[in-house]
């Protein structure tokens, strides 16, 4: 049933085609990429995209090719944005519920905590992270990471306070089933929907906040390819070579628009009382 | 209505003061004290020489009584000196602020003008092509990257003279003619994201308006097709996109800060990532502490005019985070 809605419903399904797109270049990439995403080539500096020479997206300020730089810069963009959503949901999620279920002073403290993170634009609060982390790349998950934490717990709370009260939740309170029994096989199934979602549009961000990071020079460090870095060093060159700035932007826009164009769809088939609004 | 600003105004306090932690102690976690690092690599010390300029520099107390201290100069307006300038930090922050805030200011304009009536026009046209080909465009809107759109600016506009500031800004007050041309292009890199999202509200919060009972009212009436989209559809429907431009308004400003490196402006956010560069942490912590507090004050802001145009709103005092 719910398959078949996802079928019809062509927004999800363009998201889907365009990040399996995006895997299937990584699963690619893992075995054969055109030419050596880091070896520098200085007979062929910012060469045009050409057949000829094999370089489809043509060549960097250091000549080395664009398109496997893109390639390879494909799974650490998405690895990155995977595993910082992963960390916001996974430790936002759990304090959310706990927080949700219990109530009390816990969940007051954990609802001032996120609202102070919610002071800072997500952007400036990953900055700030990294500022004090270093830039290494396995910090960028941190960063990104943190600033999911308060908008999972707020999802997840909010979620569970609507469901708390409700029958079944009595039912098997009053049959004795211990509260990790009751949040894990009761509530998270529960509250799974709006977590989808979530995490779907979360994805898309993270990339964006982990390209702009690599852009900075906060991120992904070179010589190992990020979008984000490589439309950094683009700056210098792209007047005179406007492809290497064209083409890693290209592929930033198209994963981001697969993730929103998932989220918005799933939001439309998995929640119905959402339908109707859009 | 001032018994409403006064609650919100309050809430305030234990938010700001959680910020203020926040910016102190996560500088505190970085391995090596203030003091090695404004020393860098090139003076050597012994340790005794070390202790004797901890001293000099208060860094020998406890960090709860360092907190309570940096705190109270910060209420008295005194934010430090940079570390590598050894100026004071808060005119630096004062003198680029315009700019930031300009950038900002324009970018939720422009967002304005073009999203809301998109958004009107694609609710007027409802047919199932479409509607996926809007919901599409707008999502690709929210998909572009704000400092790859400027790159794309630079590029297209690098032959043209006075639409990109690269080096050469020219301020409000000196020619504000000339200003205002070189920041329509880095304003609408900012914008562009938001636009799409105020489209999106406009259109759903539009579609819904449009199905109500009043509104067949006064199309039975034979009132102007205009007249009623405008004075009796809009005016409803524009609730919710206040709402969310007035959110996303902080976030204007934290995209200012990359967009500001892109254009070689000398706003805030490009003092701020010099300072990241070279390491200069009051001038961050200044920084962060100042785009926390407008952040934080344009959010109270779209509360208040939100509940200036929505009376609704005061009676439940603002339980509203849904």
């Amino acid at each position: 049933m719910k398959a078949n809605r996802l079928t019809r419903n062509a927004i999800a399904m363009t998201g889907i085609t365009i990040i399996a797109l995006y895997l299937l270049v990584i699963f690619v990439s893992t075995f054969w990429l055109p030419f050596d995403p880091v070896e520098m080539d200085v007979d062929h500096l910012l060469e045009g995209p050409s057949l000829a020479t094999g370089h489809l997206f043509g060549t960097d300020e250091f000549g080395r090719d664009i398109l496997s730089r893109i390639m390879k810069g494909t799974s650490i963009s998405l690895i990155i944005s995977i595993a910082a959503t992963a960390l916001g949901a996974i430790v936002g999620t759990t304090m959310g519920t706990w927080a949700g279920y219990l109530g009390g002073l816990w969940d007051h403290w954990l609802m001032r905590v996120a609202d102070v993170m919610f002071s800072f634009p997500s952007l400036l609060l990953a900055i700030f992270v990294m500022a004090i982390l270093g830039e290494k790349t396995y910090n960028v998950i941190i960063a990104i990471g943190i600033v999911y934490i308060p908008q999972f717990a707020r999802i997840s709370r909010g979620a569970i306070l609507t469901i708390k009260s409700s029958e079944f939740i009595k039912a098997a309170r009053s049959n004795g089933a211990s509260s990790t029994f009751i949040l894990r096989k009761h509530l998270l199934p529960n509250i799974l929907v709006p977590l989808i979602v979530q995490v779907s549009l979360s994805l898309s961000v993270a990339i964006l906040l982990e390209s702009s990071l690599s852009f900075l020079g906060l991120g992904v460090q070179p010589p190992a390819p990020s979008w984000g870095n490589m439309l950094s060093g683009a700056r210098k060159v792209m007047v005179l070579a406007p492809w290497t700035a064209i083409y890693p932007g290209l592929a930033i826009v198209f994963l981001v628009l697969g993730f929103n164009l998932l989220g918005d769809g799933l939001r439309d088939i998995l929640d119905p009382r959402l339908r109707n609004v859009r | 209505m001032g018994k409403y600003i006064a609650t919100r105004l309050l809430s305030l306090i234990p938010v700001l003061f959680g910020v203020s932690l926040i910016v102190f102690f996560l500088v505190r976690l970085i391995p090596g004290s203030a003091l090695e690092m404004y020393m860098g690599t090139q003076v050597e010390a012994t340790p005794e020489q070390m202790i004797e300029l901890q001293r000099i520099f208060g860094e020998d107390k406890p960090v709860l009584v360092l907190y309570v201290e940096w705190l109270g100069r910060i209420l008295k307006g005194d934010f430090g000196y940079s570390l590598r300038t050894g100026r004071a930090v808060l005119p630096d922050i004062l003198s680029r602020l315009p700019l930031s805030l300009e950038l900002t200011v324009i970018a939720l304009f422009l967002a304005l003008i073009i999203g809301i009536p998109q958004g009107i026009l694609s609710s007027l046209r409802k047919n199932p092509i479409s509607d996926v080909l809007n919901r599409i465009a707008g999502l690709l809107g929210l998909s572009l990257p704000q400092f790859w759109l400027a790159s794309l600016m630079v590029l297209a506009f690098s032959n043209t003279q006075g639409w990109i500031p690269m080096g050469n800004y020219i301020k409000f007050s000196d020619d504000p003619l000339r200003n205002l041309r070189m920041m329509i292009l880095p304003s609408l890199s900012i914008g562009i994201g938001l636009s799409a999202v105020i489209m999106r509200y406009t259109r759903n919060s539009m579609l819904e308006v449009l199905q109500m009972d009043y509104i067949r009212t006064a199309k039975a009436k034979g009132l102007a097709k205009r007249i009623v989209i405008i004075r009796h559809a809009l005016k409803n429907a524009i609730l919710p996109v206040i709402t969310v431009a007035g959110f996303n308004t902080g976030y204007l400003l934290g995209g200012a800060i990359v967009i500001e490196e892109v254009f070689a402006l000398p706003g805030m956010g490009r003092l701020a990532l010099y300072a990241i560069y070279q390491r200069d942490y009051p001038v961050i912590q200044a920084i962060v502490l100042v785009i926390a507090t407008l952040f934080v004050l344009v959010n109270l802001l779209t509360d208040i005019i939100y509940s200036l145009v929505d009376p609704r709103i005061r009676l439940d005092n603002g339980a509203k985070h849904a």
